[in-house]
């Protein structure tokens, strides 16, 4: 089975949000970069898992600028035989899915997983995308995956339950919570990626349909006000008369 | 301009998320002399509700599969392009969610999903406003291609009552084979999904163990609110993982969010954020959620919430 893995970088959960150049640019100044949280904890894990039970050929595939080789070689050391980096800055989420579908329109492979969203753009879009330009089936927030007699069997999140879904290879499934559990890369992991191949690849040229006008701040609250916690009246009447909420 | 908008539904019932999608769709309609022709896929009880939330027309697509988001955008895209139309909105809910990258996608179309905006024309495109970076800033994008695919954040647009009699036709159409198969569906019945609830009452850490969650039940029985909790509680189990809410959980923004023993981690914050009015409920006044909170009670919860509880029922009666 081969099994390809798209990771994504994401600022740090704690990251500052700030924006340059006319609220255009995000301020990347002393950001901490990570591996976005739903690709780590679980599609890339999902996969070393499949990697480790069914003998899968397990392949990172990053879009992004060298500075994103420090994301790929954890995943690397989490687990996976190789990574491909596809040699980018990112300008959206379709530039992203385009490179992806590049590339892996001439390759063979059983499964491609996406974390569910990145927690930057918030899009949901990239693995629908790729799955769109390569016409192959799609299933997203999957928050469990199951290889049975050459399918794969899932379990997507739906509002209030789930609806299990069988679908046959090759598939690209977005990957929820649940679907596996966080690893730490150890010592050895991580020795053992240094040898790992990372190749680079060269991008392809993209059209944008959607340009970022410019980014905001929510406004700030105005500051709390504090309720006696004797007097749940005097909060039940401030929720009614003055929020108007209940 | 016109607009097609996709109306989903539960076994026949209208979600919650289908009438905003539907008022969002016939107001935008509406401002560009356009028409806002609702789509629905399968048996529906009573299709012409739509016509209230403002659709002048809509389209009932014979079909008696499950959901498949490969077939859903098919018939959309195919739909649109009878129709003449230019965008197509969708819910950022999770079918929704699910259809908006592969309709773009296969059409050709720009897209922006998680939209809380009303778009805004310009001569070089359509401009809609997003959540970026976990509720923690917005971002403008400009949709520039002639097509364009939005999906619209729940309970960002309330659905307005419009009336109206919209014409209801059965199109005719060839459903694409699929290569999913839905073996079963399991769904909480009558239950609200927590994305469509107006009123959140959520826990934490605090709450010290799911013996204690009745707490919080009898909190949401009264104040007729959806339960929710914080990602820790969820990672051990003391509440199913799809009540965790944050910045690697759901995201929402009900009229009333109570914070129950939470601390308001900065992780935390970004999936409750947008919530009208917050209210804290902590026994530590230095938590940092009462920065992002309206209204604050500093107090052991396991005295407090029973007592909002008597002040909310002798309130409500
Ligand atoms: C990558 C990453 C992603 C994350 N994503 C999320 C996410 O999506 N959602 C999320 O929630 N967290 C997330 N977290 C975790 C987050 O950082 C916090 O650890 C978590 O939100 C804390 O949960 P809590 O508030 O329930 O617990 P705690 O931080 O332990 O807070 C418990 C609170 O209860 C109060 N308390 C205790 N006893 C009482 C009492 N008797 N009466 C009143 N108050 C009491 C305490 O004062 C305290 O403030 C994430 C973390 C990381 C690193």
């Amino acid at each position: 089975m081969e099994v390809i893995v798209c990771i994504s970088k994401s600022p740090d959960t704690t990251a500052r949000i700030a924006f340059t150049d006319q609220n255009t640019k995000y301020d990347e100044q002393g950001v901490q970069f990570i591996m976005n949280p739903f690709d780590e904890f679980y599609a890339l894990v999902r996969g070393v898992e499949l990697q480790e039970k069914e003998g899968a050929q397990l392949t990172f595939l990053n879009v992004g600028p060298a500075s994103n080789d420090i994301i790929i070689r954890k995943a690397l050391a989490i687990g996976g035989n190789k990574a491909v980096r596809i040699d980018t800055e990112p300008k959206s989420a379709w530039d992203v899915a385009k490179q992806i579908a590049s590339y892996l329109k001439d390759k063979t492979f059983d499964l491609v997983l996406f974390g569910k969203e990145t927690i930057d753009y918030n899009g949901s879009e990239v693995g629908a995308m790729v799955a769109g330009i390569l016409d192959l089936p799609f299933v997203s927030n999957a928050s469990k995956l199951e290889f049975e007699n050459g399918n794969f069997i899932l379990n997507r999140d739906i509002e209030g339950g789930i609806e299990k879904i069988r679908v046959a290879a090759p598939c690209i499934i977005s990957a929820a919570k649940g679907m596996a559990e966080q690893r730490i890369p150890n010592m050895r992991g991580i020795m053992m990626a240094k040898t790992k191949p990372l190749e680079v690849v060269p991008a392809v040229e993209t059209e944008d349909l959607v340009e970022l006008v410019s980014y905001s701040l929510p406004v700030e609250k105005s500051g709390v006000k504090l309720v006696d916690p004797e007097n749940m009246d005097e909060l039940v009447r401030l929720l009614s008369e003055e929020a108007k909420v209940i | 301009m016109n607009i097609l908008v996709f109306a989903d539904h539960i076994n026949g019932q209208f979600k919650k998320t289908a009438f905003e999608s539907v008022s969002y769709a016939s107001r935008v309609a509406k401002s560009n002399n356009g028409i806002c022709t609702a789509v629905v896929l399968g048996k529906m009880n009573d299709p012409a509700k739509l016509s209230g939330f403002g659709a002048n027309k809509i389209l009932e697509v014979p079909y008696d599969g499950k959901f498949s988001s490969n077939v859903y955008s098919s018939v959309l895209m195919e739909l649109a392009n009878r129709e003449n139309a230019e965008l197509v909105v969708v819910s950022h809910d999770l079918n929704g969610k699910s259809i908006a990258g592969l309709l773009a996608a296969k059409w050709g179309a720009g897209s922006v999903t998680g939209v809380v905006s009303m778009p805004e024309f310009h001569n070089d495109g359509m401009d809609v406003v997003k959540g970026v970076f976990s509720a923690k800033a917005y971002a403008r994008y400009r949709i520039k291609s002639a097509k364009k695919v939005i999906s619209v954040m729940p309970n960002a647009f309330p659905p307005e009552e419009v009336g109206g009699d919209a014409n209801i036709e059965s199109v005719n159409i060839s459903i694409p084979a699929d290569r999913i198969e839905v073996l079963s569906v399991e769904r909480a019945e009558g239950k609200v999904p927590l994305p469509e609830a107006d009123i959140v009452v959520s826990g934490g850490r605090g709450l010290k163990g799911p013996e204690n969650w009745h707490l919080l039940e009898d909190l949401a029985t009264t104040i007729g609110g959806v339960l929710a909790c914080s990602r820790p509680v969820a990672d051990v189990d003391w509440r199913p993982h799809n009540e965790h809410v944050g910045q690697t959980g759901i995201v929402i923004r009900p009229k009333l969010y109570i914070a129950v023993g939470i601390s308001g981690a900065i992780q935390h914050l970004a999936g409750v954020n947008n919530s009208k009015v917050i209210v804290v409920i902590n026994k530590d006044p230095e938590a940092p959620f009462y920065k992002a909170a309206d209204y604050g009670v500093v107090g052991d919860l396991f005295e407090v919430v029973p007592r909002l509880n008597e002040a909310l029922k002798k309130y409500l009666k």
